[in-house]
């Protein structure tokens, strides 16, 4: 066991320093921020000077290892446009972001999982198919769609719900929270929905087709046999079974909320880091852009350790190494 | 009839589809008695496990109870709803389902899944049902209960698990137990403990038993009375010693002829006429265009000598703290030109591993395989091995698995034909054509796809396959385990047929005794991986050397009071 999370952990760190490499390596190519720093009036001698401060004349290994160096004591370097430290730009920023993932990822698990359960023991159910048929919009609708089309009817049409921003927030420490005033509130619903819909959909599915597979099987028709009722039938001895496999893909999804909300956060104008990411690719402001994609990367890699030892709290068949059976 | 338990009577199942309706069950009858066991006997969609799920209320939708009725102690229990039934099941009524790797719920421990059944029906205490779940373990014959109690299933063997099983199945006294095929996926000797422990229970208890299973072997060695069944029919009922003694019914005649025999070796098995089952196999085309090489000079064809296979059983960085599991430990056997050849075991002594080191499908880790005086291990390259491969061919268990499902069946069967290049053009489809017919299903199921066919046609389009390249040697690796009785038959006499016709060597496995005293000319049993002993097939039945041996051949079936009738002229 104890191996086993430290040989994951060593994983993960590699894997994190390939994406690190990989990323870096391509910021080479989307231009050159001195470009953009400069005004019009500029000589060749203020380029060089610039050039000399960023450390962007040093030979790229020598770039990648003073980047790594720095950002492992948590400094990302100095943002080229605002001409702060990164890390507090993120710090600011990240609340707005890790609440949105976290209510869109919570409501796409709860009624991902609880619609799914629904459907399957429902299987031919006329709510059931309904359920079904409509889910398949939220797979096939790209989000940004889903977006302007909530804004179109609940902003504009109706007026219900604002159509930007995060509304008022209270701060609490470095964190600002929008959970706790109602215009928060209100402006997260739509961006959460936009957000979640994808996912919420896919793990609807998903458990469905889990729980019917489960169902079928011997421990299920045992248990019926043995005169337990359907409740326990269904969620004590089914549910369970069927979220073994939905966690790895549960997991990966959750990754990608936060990879995704780039997207809603720019149709909602949410100030969360997916909106200073592409801000940051628009003036080509390396410092940020690399900060973003480690974060981004910590979290996956992160999640995916989360998920791998979720697998040892549920099945017991994993913990064991092969003993047993005698 | 006061002392009836459960009664079924004129009860008749249906499954309407959007086609046909069809009949599942259609008119049965069935009494059993407190302290009884009643043998269900039929074969597959002979609707036997039907009948349990409809005692039990659990038939599948759409399937329902058109007619009939089932009383349990003179009342009417067919007519009730989803939630009288519920009251009845586990409670009154238990069932033991077949595979018992299955039939518990992997997630929770043993002593989870006890307790909330004793709990929901018994409403004890926390500590009380506790208190009970140990003793059922206890009753049930697991050693330690108080410990592995908190074990999950996967920490049980499949013996044990079953015993789990009948515990739970025993939470709160029922008067009934429904067994559908509580034995088929064990090894003989758990089978045989499993059946002395329901046994027990029922004479105990004063259970009544309804023991739904498709083999002569545990009928004959468990139960009181049995019932026959026919493509939903109940054909034949009696007591045990009646009807298999002295079967009256043409069916059951013919399902008792068709089942091997441990004390008597037959030529053939007779045919199954009920029921126009009748396949006819032309062996003598075959056998006229078979190109036969030159007998080995030794007369050995295959020589296997100290053969080892070792699995990895538990990785590690460290090599030393890695742990092995030797499959097979230095197995040496020689098979003659034109014998049959058989290994015997339970499952995880070896016998398969052997025979896919034979088939080059496992690298050995040692020792040496010699096939017509050639060391075929010493072979290295692809192509020094395409020759030794094209002459032996293999037959898996599985037919359902064995039979690529997105091929066709001429693609299937012309595919090692196209592998070794033996055919070009015209040549290949007819000799796919000529083999269909060979085996008696017909050159137009070449067009077909492997689901169209039932169990049997499966294993004979594996039959076909092997024969395309007209090999010398054959590896039937358990052909018959997953198929009835009388496919089993069927099977088993193609295997004759070909064996003699074609002059093919073959290594028969099978962990059934009875069927390799009819197929095989010598024997070899293995136990954890070892060769024990190796003897004449005759030798062996008679004389066994090995305690081992000796204690296999006791825990197999007798069958002493089965009917001999129609095998009269087939005994050796």
């Amino acid at each position: 066991m104890l191996t086993y999370v430290l040989k994951r952990v060593l994983q993960s760190a590699l894997v994190l320093l390939v994406v690190g490499l990989v990323a870096f390596s391509m910021f080479r190519f989307v231009g050159d921020p001195i470009d953009n720093m400069l005004g019009q009036e500029r000589t060749d001698a203020d380029i060089a000077r610039l050039r000399a401060d960023l450390g962007l004349d040093q030979p790229f290994p020598v770039q990648y290892y003073k980047f790594l160096e720095n950002a492992v004591q948590g400094d990302f370097g100095i943002s080229f446009r605002q001409g702060r430290p990164v890390a507090e730009i993120l710090v600011e920023r990240a609340p707005a972001t890790l609440e949105l993932a976290a209510v869109s990822g919570f409501l796409a698990i709860s009624i991902g999982i609880g619609l799914g359960v629904f459907t399957a023991i429902r299987k031919d159910g006329f709510l059931a198919n309904m359920i079904m048929s409509v889910s398949l919009i939220g797979v096939s609708l790209p989000t940004f769609l889903i977006g302007i089309l909530l804004i179109y009817l609940f902003s504009v049409e109706l007026g219900w719900l604002p159509s930007f921003g995060r509304g008022e927030v209270v701060h609490i420490g470095w964190w600002s929270t929008g959970l706790l005033t109602a215009s928060g509130l209100k402006a997260l619903i739509l961006p959460s929905i936009t957000l979640g819909l994808y996912q919420m959909t896919l793990i609807m599915r998903l458990v469905r087709s889990e729980m019917l597979e489960v169902l079928r099987q011997d421990y299920v028709r045992f248990a019926r046999a043995r005169g337990l009722n359907e409740r326990t039938v269904n969620f004590r001895h089914a549910l369970k079974n069927t979220l073994v496999p939905v966690i790895t893909v549960t997991g990966l999804q959750l990754g990608s909320i936060i990879a995704f909300a780039i997207i809603t956060e720019t149709v909602f104008q949410w100030p969360g880091v997916g909106l200073l990411f592409i801000n940051a690719i628009q003036f080509v402001d390396i410092p940020v852009m690399a900060a973003y994609l480690m974060l981004i990367s910590v979290m996956f890699v992160g999640i995916n350790l989360i998920v791998d030892l979720l697998y040892f709290a549920i099945d017991p068949r994993l913990r064991t190494d092969g003993k047993g059976a005698h | 009839m006061s002392d009836t338990v459960l009664d079924i009577e004129g009860l008749s199942v249906h499954f309407p589809t959007r086609r046909k309706l069809f009949v599942a069950v259609n008119k049965a009858n069935l009494a059993v008695e407190p302290g009884e066991i009643h043998g269900l006997v039929g074969e597959s969609g002979a609707g036997k496990s039907t009948i349990g799920a409809a005692v039990m209320g659990l038939l599948e939708r759409p399937g329902h109870i058109a007619e009939g009725t089932v009383s349990f102690k003179g009342e009417h229990i067919s007519g009730r709803d989803a939630d009288g039934m519920r009251a009845l099941r586990g409670a009154k009524i238990s069932m033991i389902f077949q595979d018992p790797l299955t039939s518990l719920n992997p997630l929770l421990t043993v002593e989870q899944q006890l307790v909330e059944t004793i709990q929901f029906h018994l409403k004890l205490s926390d500590a009380d049902s506790l208190t009970r779940a140990v003793a059922l373990l206890d009753r049930v014959g697991i050693p330690d209960p108080s410990e592995r109690i908190k074990q999950y299933p996967h920490q049980f063997s499949g013996g044990m698990r079953q015993r789990v099983v009948i515990a739970l199945a025993l939470c709160s006294e029922p008067d009934v137990i429904i067994a559908d095929e509580p034995t088929t996926a064990l090894d003989v000797s758990i089978q045989a403990q499993i059946l002395e422990l329901i046994k027990e229970l029922a004479r105990e208890r004063q259970t009544g038993v309804i023991l739904i299973t498709h083999d002569m072997g545990v009928i004959a060695d468990t139960t009181d009375k049995v019932t026959v069944m026919y493509q939903g029919k109940v054909v034949e009922s009696g007591t045990t010693a009646q009807v298999l003694g002295a079967p009256t019914h043409e069916y059951t005649k013919s399902l008792i002829a068709a089942v091997p025999r441990p004390t008597l070796k037959v030529h053939r098995f007779p045919q199954l006429s009920y029921g126009g089952r009748q396949i006819a196999f032309h062996i003598d085309d075959l056998a006229r265009n078979w190109e036969r090489p030159e007998p080995s000079k030794s007369g050995t064809l295959l020589k296997v000598e100290g053969l080892t296979k070792t699995f990895l059983a538990r990785n590690a960085i460290i090599p030393s703290r890695r742990k092995y599991f030797t499959a097979a430990d230095k197995v040496s056997f020689d098979i003659r030109e034109g014998e049959v050849f058989g290994i015997v075991g339970e499952s995880g002594s070896g016998k398969s591993t052997v025979a896919r080191m034979i088939a080059t499908l496992y690298q050995t880790n040692g020792g040496k395989i010699f096939f017509d005086d050639e060391e075929i291990t010493q072979l290295k390259t692809a192509k020094d091995l395409e020759s030794y491969r094209r002459q032996i061919q293999m037959i898996f268990q599985d037919p359902f698995s064995s039979l690529n499902p997105r091929m066709r069946v001429d693609e299937i069967i012309a595919e090692p034909v196209k592998h070794h290049k033996l055919l070009e053009g015209d040549a290949i489809q007819h000799r796919v054509d000529e083999l269909l017919e060979r085996v008696g299903l017909g050159s137009d199921a070449g067009r077909k796809y492997p689901h169209e066919f039932s169990g049997g046609q499966r294993q004979r389009i594996s039959i076909a396959r092997a024969l395309a390249t007209q090999p010398r040697f054959l590896i039937c690796d358990e052909p018959t385990s997953a198929l009835d009785v009388s496919i089993q038959a069927q099977i088993l006499n193609i295997l004759k047929d070909l064996q003699e016709h074609l002059g093919l060597t073959m290594l028969f496995i099978s962990h059934d005794l009875p069927v390799v005293r009819q197929m095989c000319d010598r024997v070899g049993v293995m136990r954890q991986g070892q060769m024990v002993e190796v003897a004449d097939t005759e030798t062996l039945f008679a004389a066994p050397k090995e305690a081992y041996t000796r204690e296999l051949l006791s825990l197999m079936p007798k069958l002493e009071g089965l009917s001999t009738e129609g095998l009269e002229d087939e005994i050796v």
